[in-house]
């Protein structure tokens, strides 16, 4: 038991240095790890030395939570043993001083010995005790499942190991956004962001599809929390395998479930819907381009890369605000939803970059053989209203801003092990509630005949369990054997 | 009359600074009920202390749990002078009315948001109060423990305190994510383990103090005598294990709850997140008092810092992790 505390102490401080420092594979800002190592130099590669970025998958860690379930096996193992012992065998005889245990009591009766024998044990029975008798004895003891619950507990741990090691091995995480119309196939080349693991079967993916209909949201209009989302919903068309396409709305915490793929709906933002033609007057891009929210009014940023387009590649920058309003610091959004779209952009021509093969992120431009567009010696910017055209001076090409449109992101998950995990948790609750709930305890009655033809009767007790037993369990088998005649009816009805 | 969500939100304002004041009365009839009775544990003198170092062996000889009942024949805090006594019904009389606010408080805020009254951090903060005291009420309701009460109407106070001034928003609807099922049921679970650990602190706090007390038999000294006007050690472990053991298993299914909940809204049922982090740490910190408290040599006190250590670690969670660390939790929202 010792070294159970000890390693559970060290498990516990082992724990903590995972919420102090950012975590790899965990945070929900996958950059936190790169940032801190750029704003703290120094210490982040001892940190890092340590393991302190990855805590969770250290090998110290591991190595304290393997000792513990070790060392817990060695200890319930031989306990489950002598559990079983206890339970095929029956209540132990009474210790010699019953006088020196809980609730003795002791009294004269004339009753015949077999009498008291019976009704006590009738008694006893009634109340949950298994029971033996001998000539002058009642042993009885209840509260076997207490062990039973520690022991089922404790194995559960190892159980709830399994479980998640399944899902460590097999299952993967993913994110891809969608924009309204858009469409996603299960396939890794369609992922934005995909996270194996070790034995993850990554072509034999789940088969599925499905397009983004619709992507509803609504925000508070007033009230003190104005602007505060209210509702997200988004409208999939699915196709799971060869059956039938099926509609389905997804909602935060209601994602769509296929064989145990699911996904769940993270964010969304604003898709806004462009069209570009080229110095040929050919268009070259039309669709809707996803712009990320940079705050809670998704005033958000984006680039359009136009690669057709000819005789030299064109791309856009800049900002999209969903109700655009000038402030002292000039544009900014006053509010999430889009009640007066707008895009401030800029021009760019040149070469993109694609040719060297290098992927690239389609959120940031690789500015190195780009050219900004000028007009009159300034940069060229615009806001552009929905229906309103960017010109590029010299005929080299114009943008349109066509409409507003919406995007959904979809964080994926397959996790095999988590129905094990499940039940092992409930084999876990269940297990430790009786184990700290049941009571287990031993009463004994003995009968020494006096010297005047009587008999002396003694009763005790003796808790196997540091909880206190019910109070009045000796009162009550007391109050049961000096009223004979009642406990005489009452022992007819007790089970044999 | 109908009431509209406005007005509900007043009325729980109401509720909950009313319920603050009648919680600092209590607390000051809780205070004069503890110097009265301290000031007369010295003269009941000689005779309490025998007592309680004759409590104190018997605790510590009985290795099993077939403990002696002496400890129960000396119930030293028992008989404290009338007045005092008085002041201690007062102010429990007044820990009841305050109770009645404080859950009329949150009770006419769920009808203001129109959902259950645990959202954001004020919110919760409301809600550990109100189970806080009720724990305590309901240990006082069985057993002697009215020595706890000047702690726990204090710890109360602070954390309503802090709720009003530092924490309150106004009665709102819930950002989507949290409006989940298990939601409801992952914090009502962690507030109401919360409001029980409160108590099972309180106790081996008080238990570590009359602990110390009975060792070196001090009660003579002006510092020795507020231990030994507390509970016998015997009830003060009693019922910080009683506590410690109601509240376990339930703050193991607000895990399990918590960890249900993230998975149908995240699709990851454990990801290491500060809060989650803080909730492990608190189990397993509760978990390795239960074993210690079972282990020869750290029963008692050395077994008492454990439990100390998970409530602490709790603590951190409920303020800590909300206030200064960020993770996916904290669109909680202050
Ligand atoms: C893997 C980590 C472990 C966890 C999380 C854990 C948790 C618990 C908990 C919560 C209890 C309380 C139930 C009760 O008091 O009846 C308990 C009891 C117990 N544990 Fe563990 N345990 C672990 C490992 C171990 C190990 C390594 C041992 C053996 C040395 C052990 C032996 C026991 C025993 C004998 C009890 C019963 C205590 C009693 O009779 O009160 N456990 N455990």
């Amino acid at each position: 038991m010792r070294t159970a505390v000890i390693l559970l102490a060290l498990l516990a401080l082992a724990a903590i240095p995972g919420s102090l420092f950012p975590q790899r594979n965990v945070a929900s800002d996958p950059a936190a790890v790169i940032n801190y190592a750029r704003e703290n130099p120094r210490i982040a590669p001892w940190l890092d030395r340590l393991g302190m970025f990855d805590v969770y998958a250290s090998s110290w860690f591991a190595a304290i939570y393997v000792l513990l379930l070790v060392s817990m096996t060695g200890c319930v193992l031989p306990r489950s043993r002598r559990l079983w012992q206890s339970v095929r065998g029956a209540p132990p005889p009474a210790p010699r001083n019953l006088g020196r245990l809980e609730g003795h009591r002791t009294w004269d009766t004339k009753q015949e010995p077999v009498e008291v024998i019976a009704t006590a044990a009738a008694h006893l029975r009634r109340k949950g005790f298994r029971v033996v008798t001998t000539g002058e004895e009642v042993r009885a003891e209840r509260g076997y499942l207490r062990e039973v619950g520690n022991l089922a507990f404790h194995l559960s741990l190892l159980v709830f190991l399994v479980g998640i090691a399944a899902g460590r091995l097999f299952g993967f995480e993913g994110r891809v956004a969608v924009a309204e119309g858009g469409t996603f196939a299960n396939d890794l080349s369609q992922y934005d962001a995909f996270t194996p693991s070790a034995w993850t079967d990554v072509d034999g993916l789940e088969p599925l599809s499905f397009r983004l209909e619709e992507f509803d949201v609504s925000y508070q209009t007033s009230g003190p929390n104005l602007g505060q989302p209210t509702e997200f919903a988004a409208r999939l068309a699915y196709r799971a395998g060869s059956a039938q396409e099926k509609t389905i709305t997804v909602e935060p915490n209601h994602p769509l479930d296929v064989n145990e793929t699911k996904f769940f709906l993270t964010g969304n933002g604003y898709a806004p819907l462009i069209t570009v033609r080229d110095g040929r007057g050919e268009v070259v891009f039309t669709g809707p381009v996803i712009f990320l929210p940079l705050d809670s009014s998704f005033a958000s940023d984006g680039v359009v890369k136009v690669p057709d387009a000819q005789p030299t590649q064109l791309a856009f920058e800049g900002f999209f605000l969903p109700t655009a309003d000038i402030g002292p610091q000039g544009p900014y959004s006053a509010f999430p939803d889009a009640l007066n779209p707008q895009l401030f952009l800029t021009a760019y021509t040149g070469d993109l970059g694609f040719g060297d093969g290098v992927p690239q992120s389609v959120f940031t431009l690789d500015k190195d053989q780009l050219t900004q567009v000028r007009q009159n010696g300034q940069p060229l910017s615009q806001a552009l209203s929905v229906g309103e055209t960017m010109r590029l001076p010299g005929g080299q090409g114009s943008l349109t801003f066509d409409g507003v449109s919406r995007f959904a992101n979809f964080q994926v998950a397959y996790d095999p092990g988590k129905e094990i995990t499940l039940v092992a948790a409930v084999v876990l609750m269940v297990g430790l509630t009786a184990s700290l709930v049941i009571r287990r305890r031993r009463v004994w009655l003995r009968l020494r005949p006096t010297e005047d033809g009587g008999s002396l009767v003694e009763v005790a007790r003796y808790s196997l369990t540091r909880r206190e037993p019910p109070p009045d369990e000796i009162e009550n088998l007391m109050a049961a054997l000096h009223r004979p005649d009642r406990s005489a009816t009452a022992s007819k009805d007790a089970p044999a | 009359m109908m009431f509209d969500a406005q007005t509900f939100a007043q009325l729980s304002n109401g509720l909950v600074y009313s319920a603050i004041a009648v919680y600092a009365l209590a607390l000051l009839a809780y205070a004069a009920e503890t110097a009265g009775r301290v000031a007369t544990t010295g003269t009941v003198g000689a005779d309490s202390q025998a007592r309680s170092r004759l409590v104190g062996a018997a605790t510590i000889g009985a290795g099993s749990p077939d403990r002696s009942r002496l400890a129960d024949a000396a119930p030293v805090v028992d008989d404290p002078p009338s007045r005092s006594r008085q002041l201690g019904a007062v102010g429990t009389s007044l820990t009841v009315l305050a109770f009645g606010l404080n859950l009329g408080g949150v009770v006419t805020r769920g009808l203001a948001a129109g959902r259950a009254p645990w959202g954001n951090m004020y919110e919760f903060v409301l809600v550990c109060a109100l189970t806080a005291a009720a724990a305590y009420l309901a240990f006082l309701s069985r057993r002697p423990v009215r020595a706890f009460g000047v702690w726990i109407v204090a710890i109360v106070l602070l954390a309503l305190g802090l709720a009003v001034t530092v924490l309150y928003t106004p009665a709102g609807d819930l950002v989507p994510v949290l409006d989940s099922y298990w939601l409801v049921i992952h914090v009502a679970a962690a507030i109401t383990a919360g409001g029980v650990f409160t108590v099972g602190a309180v106790a081996t706090a008080l238990f570590l103090v009359r602990h110390r007390q009975e060792r070196r038999g001090t009660a003579q000294e002006p510092r020795g005598r507020y231990a030994a006007s507390l509970p016998t050690t015997r009830t003060l472990e009693q019922v910080a294990h009683t506590a410690h053991i109601f509240a376990f298993p339930i703050w193991t299914f607000a895990v399990i709850a918590g960890a249900i909940w993230a998975e149908n809204s995240w699709g990851r049922y454990w990801g290491w997140d500060p809060k989650e982090t803080w909730a492990f740490i608190t189990w397993v910190c509760y978990a390795a008092h239960l074993h210690a408290q079972a282990t020869a040599g750290w029963r008692g006190v050395r077994a008492s810092w454990f439990a100390l250590a998970g409530y602490a670690a709790f603590l951190f969670n409920f303020f800590g992790v909300n206030l200064w660390i960020t993770g996916l939790h904290s669109y909680a929202g202050v």
